[in-house]
Order: C-alpha cells, then structure tokens, then sequence
C-alpha cells in the first residue's frame, strides 16, 4: 500500500533544513524534487505502509493507496497524530465511514524520565542500572 | 545527530566520496528494540572519559520494527514463574533452546517494561470488577511496577496503545546518550577485526545515505543489533504488494552476514519463522484467537485443528504436539495439512466469535471490543486495516482468510536463528554456554568474537523474546560491553585495511555504475553490470523454488539444496558487478549483499541438519521427522573468510529448567 504525495498540499517543507517525509521514513523511500519542490515515494513496491510519512506531514499532504495487486481502490485509512492521542478515519469502499481514538502518550513529548543522573554501582554485577537502584535481586532458576 | 536531508538531485553518488574517520570505546550499530535498550544503559555505567557511538541506518524516531508501533506487549512475565516462560519457549520451538539465555532474559524483561510505562507508553489495566481501562483511563489504576493487573490476551501479552512505542523508546534512548552521540541514516555495511589482536573486533565501516561520505569507525566492543531477515524469499505478493512483508521489509540479514564474515559463530540458523497471518494484509491474528476466542475453519467449515485428526497429527511429534499450547510451527504445519489435502482456503471465523461475544456484552462494550479489534491493526499493520475496507470487510458480517506468509529468520519472534553468544558468568549456568574472551572472562551476549556483541534479533537458540525482550536483552548487552572497555582500556584498535582499501570496498557498486553507465541507452540495463532490484529478484526466485519458500509448501530436498547453493554462489560472483547510481541504490546493493549470505547460512544449516525439526516451517522431504537420537543438539557453523569454507558442527543441548 504505496504512500503518495498530493501535489497542492506538499510544500517541500518550505525547502527547510529537513523534509519531514524524507527524515522519517525507516526505508529511505520519501525524497523531495528539487524542481517541483514536493515529495515522492521512489520506490513504491518496498513501502511497509507504516504510516510514518502520513503521521509526520505538516501539511497533511501523504496519504497511502492500497497496493494495486491485490487491494481494490476506493477506500482510505487516515491517521491525525496529537501529541496525547491518534484519531483514524476508516473509509470503506462502500462508503462506510468508522472512526476511532486511541491513546498514544500519557506524557508530554520529550519528557521520558532517561534517567540522566543515574550512575551503576557494580558493573560486575548482573544487575542493570535501574534494577540495582530498586535493590532487585536476580533469581535463580531451580535446575534440573 | 540527524543530517539534514539533501534534495534528490544531490544524492547522485560519485567516485571519491569524503571519508570521516571516528574512534570510539563503545560502538552500536543498529538502531531498533535491542540498539535503543543498549543506549539506555550505556551512560549508567561508562566511566568518565569513555565514549559511545550509536549508528542507525534510519531515523531513531522510527525504524525497526517497531517502526509503525504495536498494539501488545508480548512478553511481561509478571505474576509468573521465569521458569514457566523457559517451558514455554522450549516447547514453542520443539526443545532445542538455549535455557540459560531465556531464563537470563526472564530476570530483566519487566523492568524494561516499567520503564516504558514511566516515559508514557500506555498500557491497558484491569479493573477489580474484571473490566478492561485502555492505556489513558488505566492511569489512575497506577503502573504495573506498582501493582496494577495488565490486561493479558494470553499467559504472557498485555496489551498497550502502542502507536506510539518506538517514539517513546527512541527518545528516552536519545536522551540517555545524547544527541550528539547518535548517527542517522548510516549504514554500517562491514565489521572488521582488529589488524594485530587475533579473534577482537575493531571496527565498523559504512556510508551516509544522505550525502556522498564513508565512515570509518573504530572501536574496542561493539553491539551488532540490526535486525533479522526480510524478502529473502520470493513474497505472495510480487507487484506493489512486496512491500507488505511482515517483518520490516528494510531487514536484510545484516546482523548475521557482518558478524559471520569476521567469524563469528552462527546458531540455529535453519529455524525459520512463516507466521500465519490475515491474508495479502499481514495483519496480526494473536488477539482474535486470544482475545476474541475465533476459530480457524478450513474450506469445508470444519474447525480443522480441534479434528481427532489434527490430534493425530500432533501425537507424532510428542511431546511439543501433545502440550497444552500447540507450538507455532505446529499450528502452521495442521493449516498446511489441509491446503495440501485440498482442504483450503483458512478462514479466520470472526462472525462467530464476535457474535458469540455479543451475547455476554451491552451496546456499549460491544463497541469498545470493535474499537479493540479495529486498533489491533491500525496499532502496527495499518495496511490491514486499509484492506479490510477495501472489501467491505466488517469482521462481525464477514470472515477473513488466513495464509502461511513467505519466510523469514529472526532471533526474537516465534523463531530463534542467530549468534552463538555467551550466557551470564552465573553459577548455574552451564561452562560450555560461557564463551571466554582473550583476557579469561566471560561477558555476557559477547559472541565468539572478541569484544563483538548482539542482541534482539541477533541471538540465536532464544525466541519469544518479542519487543521488551530484545530491549533489555540490548541493556544486558550494554552493561557487558561497557565491562568489557573497562577490562580493555589499553586496546587501542586498528584496521588493516588502509582508508583507499575501505572506500574502494564501499563504493565499489559506485565506481561499477559510473566506469560503465554511459555504454548503454539505458542505465538499469547494461551488460557489464547489475543493478541491485535484478539481483533481489534473482535470489528470492533461487529461495523461492529451491530453498523451500512457498511454491513448494516450504519443502525442499538434498538435491534442491544442492542447485541452489550453485546458484547462490553465481549470485556471490555476480555481486561483483553490482551498480549503484545514487545513494539509495547503494544501499540496497548492500542489503542485497547482506541477504546472500544470510540466506547461504540459512540453506547450508537445513542441509547440515538431516531432520525435519520444524514442520510448518520448513520441510526436508528427504529427511521427515524428528531424529532426536542424532540431532537433538544445536547446530553452529563458522565461515572463515581467509580459506573461504564453511564449517558445520553440533554443539550440545543442556537442560537446565526441568519439565
């Protein structure tokens, strides 16, 4: 299921510092024309239709068609990523809309606790970092 | 550090690309589950003045596999016994696992898990009156660190909301390290040993896909964690299709070819994974047998696998067939019994079962288990979700068919290919399970190399280690290596290859393409060269009809194996002559190249072992059913590159856990 690009939404990302499309896409699929200025998938057969493109767009400007060999046209899946949660509008070919929420975040983005202050006691030990600072001990399994 | 993306027109690729040469102590490479749990740990023990690299041939953000998010967590061992999860992976795949390595595993998991509940993953929580809260109502149910009950599909999956897991994770891993210690969209294509110490890596040499630039790397210890191995064998799907896979589809076997070709030790290598998935889509079936209580019907309505011929079937392989949960590659194995009978299609009957569930819910939960089935796909196979509405496909009026995908190797899912690596240094594991370094000390996750460690999909003899498990096996590795820099601050690494030799290697496809593109009217057809895309093709139809893939129901035979292995090596000959024009295509020559291998290592374990150990996997038809007697062991090859040779060799099962 190939993402495209629609031609009067993509801006380029205004020809800035990174093309959001191009930075995210996990297979190095999305590159930016230079002429034109908008974005394309350049190689479609090896899209995973992970929606990383889709959920990234500033301008909303991707979306993704059902792989022709074996999808019929018609519908759509469409994604709008908050910063708390997702919404998905499912269109069926029939015309039949469904639509769904789902929490993606109980945090504020760039607010996992990293732990940046935390230093490990015994790095002969078998404990990891944050286990040693709970005071877990491992178990050991009863043999045979 | 992210690079700033470069316009199409300027990532043609030229002949003299720039070289950046970096030294670090601690280099990972790989940038998925176990790289980012490897991140996390590092600072948490690298003394002062030491330093880390991570390198990631995407963008941390979201590759992997965990990429487009999931909708579960499938191990979290909880309320259970580590010793019942050692069982359960043992039995999954047939008997021959690595104990010490799972029950290891089973130590640490949840802590990962805890950690990502603290940076905001959501995770669904049970209610005392027996109610599911998804991940943002269960909040006030508190954390599962503190006590809270997990909404569980099975013993072991608790489901999450979990579009945004990958996010989550990488950013908590980028925070740890730090941003200027993290290298995007780099792809590290060759790991070299150190040119004085015998058996220690020393470095990792690769390009930027954005920009025309070699890096060479140089270190004391290194994780490889890049993943398993995708479109190795000709997909169901050959048109737009092909880029469905069901694993990430960017997973070319890097993890093994790079590790193999400096001599490390490979492990189980012909376990292979062919989930049986929603058809064409991909989409995950766990929740609609688990949580949905479905049934799979074969083409005649039967539920085939509860027949007392199913029952049959299963006896032959006591004592795995006769468990209570039928491993996978027995479930797959009845579902092929039938296809071959004539029996087929598969159909998920999702009608029935979520009419059956209708009948104990009000309106109201009835919406909410739509929303949950629903969220199974859009939460990590949003393509599935697309197909069902593009045939008018409500679960509760029509069913869906179910197929056994093409194959795939991995170390962490249902499957357990890999490295032969060390276990923990602990009294109760066995000595033959500890590799020894140089020094006389036992690291553990250090391979039979030097200073060179994996994780996640890396390990073999440990499947079901899922995403949790990959990520603190990353943070187990991490812990080892930073151990390991310590125990070897006076190595100071060196490469024997000079900078040209290196750049020479990784832009070869480069050099190719331009001394020849200009012969020809066309440049994707040209005699004195291959562009990558011909070559992928060749080797997936090589797999495809010799190396059991799907057209022959993953059968192969003595003399199949024979011709491909013929076939694979024309195909290493040819690789020779790859061409890449612009960045990208060189790095699908590399993948190409990474697969090759991987693939070779793959074939040349299902020759070695004269047995059908997985049926449902794959099937050796000259060699049907289990032999205990001879091959109840681990099988292990090592190449070496000087001599050109594989050598096979059996290593022995330890029973650690009793049954």
């Amino acid at each position: 299921m190939p993402s495209f690009v629609i031609a009067e939404k993509c801006d380029g990302c205004k020809g800035g510092d990174k093309t959001a499309c191009m930075y995210i896409c996990p297979n190095d699929l999305m590159v930016l024309d230079p002429n034109a200025m908008k974005a394309y998938n350049q190689e479609p057969n090896q899209c995973w239709e992970c929606f990383s493109c889709v959920k990234i767009c500033p301008t909303q400007a991707i979306e993704v068609r059902g792989y022709s060999d074996f999808v019929p046209l018609g519908s759509s899946v469409m994604p709008m990523l908050g910063t708390e949660d997702v919404m998905w509008t499912c269109k069926f070919r029939n015309g039949l809309i469904k639509r769904f929420k789902f929490p993606i975040r109980t945090t504020p983005e760039g607010a996992a606790n990293a732990y940046p202050d935390l230093k490990g006691k015994d790095l002969d030990s078998e404990v990891l970092s944050t286990e040693e600072a709970d005071g877990y001990t491992l178990k050991t399994p009863q043999t045979v | 550090m992210a690079l700033p993306n470069k316009v199409l027109g300027e990532l043609k690729a030229v002949k003299d690309p720039e070289v950046e040469e970096r030294e670090v102590d601690i280099l990972i490479v790989g940038g998925g589950m176990a790289a980012t749990g490897s991140a996390f740990e590092a600072k948490k023990w690298m003394s002062e003045g030491q330093t880390v690299l991570m390198v990631d041939k995407a963008a941390l953000e979201r590759s992997g596999a965990v990429a487009q998010g999931l909708s579960a967590i499938n191990t979290y061992i909880g309320e259970n016994a580590i010793e019942d999860y050692v069982r359960m992976v043992r039995n999954d795949l047939m008997g021959i696992v690595r104990e010490d390595l799972i029950y290891d595993l089973g130590n640490h998991i949840d802590d990962s898990v805890h950690l990502f509940e603290e940076w905001g993953l959501p995770m669904w929580k049970k209610t005392e009156d027996g109610k599911n809260m998804d991940g943002k109502k269960g909040l006030k149910m508190g954390t599962l660190k503190s006590g809270a009950t997990p909404v569980r599909t099975g013993k072991w999956q608790i489901m999450i909301n979990g579009e945004s897991y990958k996010r989550i994770v990488a950013e908590a891993a980028k925070l740890a390290i730090g941003d200027e210690n993290v290298l995007e969209r780099c792809f590290i294509v060759e790991i070299l040993l150190d040119a004085n110490k015998e058996n220690q890596i020393a470095g990792a040499v690769g390009f930027s896909v954005r920009e025309n630039k070699v890096y060479i790397i140089k270190c004391k210890t290194m994780m490889v964690a890049c993943g398993g191995a995708v479109n190795i064998y000709q997909p169901r799907s050959v048109g737009e299709g092909m880029g469905r896979a069901w694993y990430p589809i960017w997973n070319a076997g890097s993890t093994y070819t790079m590790c193999m070709k400096v001599g490390a030790e490979l492990s189980m290598m012909e376990n292979r994974f062919t989930p049986a998935r929603f058809k064409d889509g991909y989409g995950p079936v766990g929740a609609w047998f688990l949580l949905f209580k479905a049934k799979a019907l074969n083409g005649l309505g039967e539920a085939f696998a509860f027949s007392d011929a199913a029952k049959a079937e299963l006896e032959r392989y006591a004592p795995y067939g006769t468990a209570a949960v039928t491993p996978t590659c027995l479930r797959n194995h009845l579902m092929l019994v039938e296809m071959k009978a004539g029996r087929g299609p598969i159909i998920m009957d999702t009608v029935t079962a979520l009419a059956t569930l209708a009948e104990k819910l009000d309106k109201k939960e009835l919406k909410h288990l739509e929303s949950e089935a629903w969220e199974d796909f859009l939460d990590m196979t949003c393509g599935q979700a697309n197909l069902w509405c593009a045939q008018n496909c409500e679960p509760e009026k029509k069913n869906s068919e179910v197929m056994p995908t093409e194959p795939y190797l991995l170390g962490s899912h249902s499957g357990c290919c890999g490295l032969w690596v060390s276990g923990p240094d602990l009294d109760w594991v066995p000595d033959s399970y500890k590799i020894k370094a140089a020094n006389g000390k036992v690291y553990n996750r250090m391979t039979t190399v030097d200073g060179l460690f994996t994780a996640g999909d890396g390990v073999g003899c440990s499947g079901h280690k899922f995403s949790s498990g990959s990520h603190a096996e990353g943070r187990i590795a991490m812990k080892s290596m930073v151990r390991y820099a310590r125990d070897n601050a006076d190595f100071t690494p060196a490469l024997s290859l000079s900078k040209e030799e290196i750049v020479d290697l990784v832009y070869k496809p480069v050099r190719t393409y331009l001394d020849s593109c200009e012969y020809t009217t066309d440049v994707d057809i040209n005699p004195n060269y291959l562009k990558p895309e011909g070559m992928a093709f060749r080797l997936m139809k090589a797999t495809h009809e010799y190396g059991a893939g799907t057209a022959t129901f993953y059968q192969t035979s003595t003399k199949n194996l024979e011709i491909v292995m013929d076939l694979l090596q024309v195909m290493r000959e040819d690789c020779e002559k790859l061409a890449a024009g612009d960045l990208h295509e060189l790095m699908r020559c590399w993948e190409i190249f990474h697969r090759i291998w991987t693939v070779e290592a793959h074939l040349r374990h299902i020759q070695f072992r004269k047995e059908t150990r997985y049926p449902g996997f794959y099937y050796q038809s000259d060699y049907p059913g289990q032999d205990d007697e001879n091959w109840f062991c681990f099988t292990n090859s090592k190449y070496d590159l000087k001599a050109e040779k594989w050598e096979m060799m059996k290593r022995d099962y330890i029973k650690i856990i009793p049954d």
